[in-house]
């Protein structure tokens, strides 16, 4: 029980994918603007990953063990169609949770950090209870991420900065602080 | 279609006006976690650069064959698979920098960058044309990509591409080749460009 604690808790701060191994860039640069939609782009990520980490497993335990040379392809046929199905079911399901997700949810499919996960599951040669935990704390860890930066984007936005800083500049360089707050959760990992 | 550019804009406008990671903001996640040394700045920008260029070729070659409906997912079968050899020559070639670079080649099937040129670009375009876009882009992505990992491995390590380049007596700086460095490189680029923009913008 405790491995698959530290699993998660690697792969959400230790092993932060967006600030760590910069997974999932695009829309931490992107709809880091506002608390609000940082939460909901955050909560879409979990269930995604989660549900890419059950079909990576999926396919390589039964599909690709015959042909790994298909597996990059083979992947990224299925995160795409697994997004589209889920955007239908949950249209269909809850009408007010897909409300809430809008954009993002066909956004997802281009995120590096889902191709990523389903990537380092398999580099890493994790089990199905193990993916599921890494895909959890992947998404918690994307989330914290987004969540932090929009709180720091919006206290920065009435604040009077030089015109030449201002825009991805700023967004970069605060990424650049808080991932160097990050590496403090460095010797969480070690202690254990 | 009208042709409103020159053959040779095709080609230059990708390495610096309309550069993909330092103006257009594509493909941040490669510039941003392989570069911390030359060599695996070289080797990534060298793979996209071949991924940009074959997939833009076929794209473009089979521009009137492709359903419209379903062209981004064949746009991403053909970069997955040009991704995917790609990794394999790579493996075979230099297999330090193919473990260095990791799930990252992977990740070049993801890179926006490539994708947005074959949506905005390759599949409306002759071959010629199209090969020279991806070229110019693929080019300045490796501008970027050296930009990137020749301030971080002088910085960090004090060295390019292995030689000493600052002397013994030069404390490295280390977060530059951990991910802040990323961030902050990027970040202190984008404001040199703003600051020189600004200073062009006064004189007129």
């Amino acid at each position: 029980m405790s491995e698959l604690f530290w699993i998660l808790l690697s792969a959400m701060v230790v092993n932060n994918f967006t600030l760590a191994l910069f997974l999932g860039l695009c829309p931490f640069m992107g709809v880091s603007g506002r608390v609000s939609t940082a939460v909901r782009m955050g909560l879409a990520n979990i269930f995604v990953l989660v549900i890419t980490s059950l079909c990576a497993w999926v396919l390589n335990t039964f599909v690709l063990v015959h042909a790994p040379y298909l597996r990059l392809i083979s992947f990224i046929v299925v995160i795409a169609s697994l997004v589209q199905i889920v955007e239908m079911v949950i249209k269909k399901v809850s009408p007010a949770l897909f409300r809430q997700l809008g954009i993002y949810l066909p956004l997802i499919t281009t995120n590096c950090a889902i191709l990523g996960l389903a990537i380092f599951q398999t580099n890493r040669g994790y089990g199905l209870l193990e993916g599921l935990f890494f895909a959890l704390g992947a998404g918690l860890g994307l989330t914290l991420a987004l969540v932090l930066m929009a709180s720091m984007r919006e206290e920065t936005e009435h604040a009077s900065i030089p015109s030449i800083v201002k825009g991805t500049a700023l967004t970069l360089i605060l990424a650049g602080s808080l991932s160097m707050a990050f590496m403090g959760f460095a010797g969480l990992l070690s202690a254990s | 279609m009208k042709q409103t550019t020159t053959p040779s804009q095709d080609l230059m406008r990708g390495i610096w006006r309309e550069n993909p990671v330092l103006i257009q903001m594509l493909g941040l996640c490669p510039a941003l976690a392989v570069t911390n040394t030359v060599a695996n700045s070289l080797a990534m920008g060298l793979a996209t650069f071949f991924v940009l260029c074959g997939s833009s070729l076929l794209v473009s070659l089979c521009r009137k064959l492709i359903p419209h409906q379903i062209r981004i997912s064949t746009y991403i079968l053909i970069i997955a698979s040009f991704v995917t050899i790609a990794d394999m020559v790579l493996e075979a070639l230099t297999p330090e920098i193919h473990k260095a670079l990791g799930a990252f080649i992977a990740l070049i099937v993801v890179n926006c960058m490539i994708l947005g040129r074959q949506e905005a670009f390759a599949s409306k375009q002759p071959v010629g044309r199209a090969l020279l876009d991806a070229m110019g882009t693929g080019a300045g992505f490796l501008v970027a990509m050296l930009m990137m990992g020749g301030l971080r491995e002088l910085l960090g390590n004090g060295t390019l591409l292995g030689f000493a380049v600052l002397g013994p007596r030069y404390e490295p700086w280390i977060v530059m080749i951990l991910p802040p460095g990323g961030f902050l490189t990027l970040g202190l680029w984008l404001l040199l460009l703003n600051w020189l923009q600004e200073r062009k913008a006064e004189r007129k």
